[in-house]
């Protein structure tokens, strides 16, 4: 194993751009499935007719389904369709897909969690469907959702590595570049990729732990 | 209409790529499993460093992508004279890295046990070991074996990192077929469908079980 070899300078700063390039992945693939699990989830939980039922399928489908596949079909199967993106949005759009419907069964199943009688309590007292869930369902779910939403994140974050496949220079393609070179540099490498991983999801789950105590003292 | 045509002519390649990805769970799961029980009961040990040794290696493993501990067996060992093949090394990194989660859901387990249990079979003379693997963990194991449902759902769908590393799971054969066809959406229609076959199954007796596990029957 050749430590100083791996650690050149020229090494490190590649090895950082990518890194640079999966933080930004990740963040922009969690705010925009959030907002899309979140809505999604909503929409599953109101049970409006036939809407939620096909969005529920199609949530069970993409869920059950590996998001390599689904990262591979973005940049390579949506060009039949017309349908044409350049690598950054192709992840970033298979990324949103899966994790989305991963997060819409984490928001229906903590909204189905809120106490049914508080709903009736809420509705019996005048509010609408609408207000209910804006002022009592979500409120109190999305408290709940907390902690599976934030290993939710660390597996996105995690998961942006599987775009190799589709050779995003993000970290774990650039490691890849890397390791290519020469055999003696490829354990000091992993060592040095998974540490920048660990650091990132470990502060994650850090916080999370943290929201959770908070809430619970 | 999809080309059925992709799915006749290369019906042997398809279930020849399923019955691997399947077989690579299945091992994953079954070795997992005992890496996992043996974590989760370091994890609880007496002895300080026991415990921490248990705690680094789940925080470690839970916090980086999947696919750094596969190239960790296909890339790195090579570099210390160890040549393993894309599904030895597929597998390996999958024991590897869900034995760290299952680890989690064992500790639970232990945990769920009722302390009177483990008082009982020591002060009827067993030793600590004793006590625990022949009344704790049996008990334990019960209360462990649905969740372990949904750990093999993941599996399947994780194993798909087989095909960045030529493992000849369904992935692969399906980027071979693909190569052969040039049909990429058919093709990975087919494989997609595939993978359901096998998940969706998973994920309805999952939901069975724990609703029944809810309602404690």
């Amino acid at each position: 194993m050749d430590f100083k070899q791996a650690y050149s300078a020229d090494n490190l700063m590649f090895l950082l751009e990518g890194f640079g390039m999966t933080l930004r992945l990740a963040l922009l693939a969690i705010v925009l499935s959030f907002i899309v699990g979140l809505l999604v989830g909503v929409v599953c939980y109101a049970r409006i007719p036939i809407v939620s039922k096909l969005l529920g399928l199609l949530v069970e489908m993409v869920r059950n389904l590996p998001l390599l596949l689904i990262i591979f079909f973005a940049r390579y199967g949506l060009p039949e369709f017309g349908i044409q993106l350049n690598l950054f949005w192709a992840a970033i759009l298979a990324l949103t897909v899966f994790e989305a419907a991963m997060i819409a069964e984490i928001v229906r199943s903590g909204l189905r969690s809120v106490d049914r009688g508080l709903v009736e309590a809420s509705r019996a007292s005048g509010l609408g469907a609408v207000q209910t869930l804006r002022h009592v369902v979500l409120p109190i779910g999305l408290r709940r959702m907390v902690p599976p939403l934030v290993s939710q994140f660390i597996s996105l974050l995690k998961d942006t590595s599987l775009t190799v496949i589709i050779s995003l220079a993000e970290l774990t393609h650039n490691a890849n570049i890397i390791m290519g070179q020469n055999i003696n540099i490829v354990m000091p490498t992993l060592l040095l990729v998974a540490a920048l991983y660990f650091v990132v999801n470990y502060a994650l789950s850090l916080a999370a732990r943290r929201l959770e105590v908070r809430r619970h003292a | 209409m999809p080309d059925f045509t992709v799915l006749t002519d290369h019906w042997e390649t398809f279930l020849l790529g399923l019955r691997n990805t399947l077989l690579a769970s299945l091992l994953a799961l079954v070795g997992s499993f005992a890496a996992g029980t043996l974590i989760a009961v370091l994890r609880i040990s007496h002895w300080r460093a026991l415990r921490f040794l248990g705690t680094v290696y789940v925080e470690v493993f839970r916090n980086i992508p999947l696919l750094l501990v596969v190239y960790g067996f296909f890339l790195g060992l090579p570099a210390l004279g160890i040549a393993l093949n894309g599904f030895v090394s597929g597998t390996l990194g999958l024991i590897v890295y869900t034995s760290a989660f299952i680890a989690e859901a064992v500790r639970a387990g232990i945990l769920a046990v009722p302390k009177g249990q483990m008082e009982a079979a020591r002060s009827s003379g067993l030793t600590y070991a004793q006590a625990m693997r022949r009344v704790v963990l049996p008990q334990a194991v019960r209360i462990v074996i649905p969740p372990m449902t949904n750990q093999f759902l993941n599996l399947v769908k994780n194993s798909s990192v087989l095909g960045v590393i030529a493992g000849m799971d369904l992935m692969y054969y399906g980027d071979i077929i693909n190569l052969e066809t040039y049909d990429t959406v058919d093709t990975y229609l087919f494989v997609a469908m595939f993978y359901l076959v096998l998940t969706l199954p998973l994920a309805y007796t999952s939901r069975l079980l724990e609703r029944r596990l809810a309602r404690g029957g």
